[in-house]
């Protein structure tokens, strides 16, 4: 590991430096040195040093001016400090820049070996570190994406090609298909991954509120902000925001949102200081964004902007093949959650859910099998525990009389004649069961052999 | 001129014998046959009054323009305390890679340390520093095997742990280096 160590000496005094390169050379280092920070500064845009060891004290721009500057260049590199000139001020400075050490010359060898070895350590340790993290990261992440269909397919190469990128995404589709599930997918298969992925839902807020969400505000903004608050564009800095149905946002929040995309820079509301944060944008929409350019209702700048790439994701209907496979996912799904052992669905049940058609996408899919799990018997999630069978009824012109009495049964049927849960689910008591049994002169039906 | 032989420069008034037994293990350890030379060679101008303590820098160049050119490694015994800019003091150093190298008995001995003189033991630290420091003048870096001799040892408690030989990693790279 030390091979691949790199080491810079910056030091205005040749025997310093010589010292130096001579005794980290015989450790198996790869050391380059510099006579002062402005050379260091040139070595350091041009090629990469693990650790930096810097004179605080050098003509032209000490150490921790230096420092500093390395900081921007390269965050990861370890920067110790060196001086002659012990000083409590510039130790705690150095440290509070983020100095990896401070050490006074001229050293005990024993402690300057034991320095460079724990630096060393902690670069290995973050190596390795960063290693265990893709390898985790490639293993989970899109689980819930279940589907093989060529319209699922297509989308998951569309969201491997752009997480590698910065570009501003829009993912498409009704509701209930996933849209948040692929922006959670591009975000932990992108660099931005151990950042925060901040989810907004424009929908379900005001558009003062919504402002205050995404800029943050500071005390006394307005009655009620008796803090400061951060945005989460603040929060979401180095990882992604996701902005949900983005189409309902104000023609004012447009113009900002544009701003903030553009600059990166925004002021929290009730603020003065500019605040900058680097994020990724997700926008998802049900609705046609480009036919509301047209109409007015949207900024065509905004669209534009937003609309770098585009992701659609198709209804479920359109890909009918992936029903049995999500539906077995969401039965693992439930039944681990509750606790309950792995049922099957019988062919004549999963028939049926392969033909509807899902105004309501996999969110309708998922209820549906969730529910089943629920009301089922434990066993094989059956047709009667799909709720089809009252859908089917609205279609036919029967009475009331007729309805009432038919769902009666059904209801009876499903809970095995059990007076007391069929009151309950048809929220009557059961007296009042009693008497409509009577009054249709329902019959409870023999089990076939 | 005797460039298949490693020279041994004595800087401190050492025993015959006891620099014919460094010449020894140094012909062992590194297979070439070794010629000794005693220097007369005024030491006070390396001397740093305010450290009180003999420059290891300006010692190795010196040992550097006046002998290498005539062996292949030359390496100076020196009794006095030898220090770098850099660091409180040093056993030893050598020009990696290079030809010349110079190694210090004055911190190995145990009085320093509160202990009983040892002679032997003295010996057997000295041996050790005189082969680590020219391992480094054939390309040797330190190792992290606890008994080889081309460990990194800044105390004398490091270099009592570690032998005076090679171990089989470093012995191998000494042989692709020019071992002879």
């Amino acid at each position: 590991m030390i091979n691949s160590i790199s080491l810079l000496i910056v030091d205005d005094e040749e025997s310093v430096r010589d010292s130096l390169y001579n005794w980290f050379i015989e450790d198996g280092f790869q050391v380059k040195c510099a006579e002062h920070a402005k050379e260091a500064l040139t070595m350091l845009e041009s090629g990469n040093y693990d650790i930096i060891l810097a004179d605080i004290k050098m003509p032209g721009m000490d150490g921790l001016e230096m420092h500093r500057r390395i900081k921007l260049l390269n965050p990861e590199a370890i920067v110790i400090i060196m001086t002659a000139f012990a000083s409590v001020e510039t130790a705690v400075q150095a440290l509070k820049d983020g100095a990896y050490d401070y050490i006074t010359k001229p050293f005990d060898p024993d402690d300057l070996s034991h320095l460079i070895r724990n630096a060393a350590k902690q670069i290995e340790m973050k190596v390795e570190n960063q290693a265990l993290k893709d390898r985790i990261v490639s293993l989970d992440n899109i689980e819930d994406i279940v589907g093989t269909s060529d319209a699922m397919i297509s989308v998951l190469k569309e969201v491997e090609s752009v997480s590698q990128s910065n570009s501003s995404v829009i993912i498409t589709g009704e509701s209930g298909t996933g849209k948040e599930l692929i922006a959670r997918a591009i975000h932990a298969n992108s660099s931005r991954k151990f950042f925060p992925l901040v989810t907004v839902h424009c929908g379900a807020l005001s558009e003062d509120l919504l402002e205050s969400e995404l800029f943050g505000h500071e005390k006394g903004a307005f009655t009620g902000a008796m803090f400061n608050r951060k945005g989460r564009f603040e929060i979401a800095d180095g990882g992604t925001i996701f902005l949900d149905e983005i189409a309902t946002i104000s023609g004012k929040m447009q113009i900002e949102l544009l701003r903030v995309l553009e600059s990166k820079k925004f002021v929290r509301v009730g603020g003065n200081k500019e605040i900058q944060s680097d994020f990724r944008v997700i926008c998802a929409t049900n609705r046609d964004l480009k036919k509301m350019v047209d109409e007015g209702l949207f900024r065509e700048d905004l669209y534009y902007r937003l609309n770098v790439v585009n992701i659609s994701i198709p209804p479920l209907r359109e890909r009918v093949n992936d029903i049995p496979m999500l539906v077995d996912h969401f039965i693992r799904k439930y039944c681990t959650s509750m606790s309950r052992d792995m049922v099957n669905i019988e062919p004549a049940a999963l028939k049926r859910l392969e033909q509807y058609n899902y105004p309501g996408n996999v969110r309708e899919l998922e209820n549906m099998v969730e529910r089943a799990i629920v009301v089922g018997n434990g066993k094989e999630i059956r047709l009667k525990d799909l709720p089809f069978v009252t859908a089917a009824s609205n279609d036919t012109a029967d009475s009331l009389h007729d309805l009432e009495k038919k769902h009666i049964n059904q209801i009876l049927d499903k809970f095995d004649w059990n007076i007391s849960r069929s009151a309950k689910i048809l929220k009557v008591d059961r007296v009042t069961l009693y008497n409509k049994i009577k009054k249709y002169n329902l019959k409870k039906r023999k089990a076939k052999k | 001129m005797n460039k298949q032989r490693i020279l041994i420069v004595s800087y401190g008034q050492f025993e015959k014998s006891f620099l014919e037994k460094i010449a020894t293990s140094v012909k062992e350890r590194f297979g070439y046959n070794t010629d000794i030379s005693i220097s007369y060679a005024d030491l006070a101008k390396f001397f740093d009054p305010a450290r009180r303590q003999y420059d290891g820098n300006q010692l190795l160049n010196h040992m550097h323009s006046e002998y290498s050119g005539g062996h292949i490694k030359a390496i100076g015994l020196f009794r006095v305390d030898l220090f770098i800019p850099i660091l409180t003091y040093i056993i030893g150093q050598a020009v990696y890679k290079g030809n010349a190298g110079v190694v210090s008995l004055f911190r190995l001995k145990n009085e320093l340390y509160g202990m009983k003189r040892d002679d032997k033991l003295l010996f057997e630290r000295f041996k050790k520093e005189v082969i680590h420091e020219l391992g480094h003048t054939f390309g040797l870096t330190h190792c992290f095997s606890p008994s080889c001799v081309m460990r990194s040892s800044t105390y004398i408690e490091d270099v009592d742990q570690k032998d005076s030989t090679f171990c089989l990693r470093c012995y191998e790279k000494l042989k692709s280096n020019g071992k002879g």
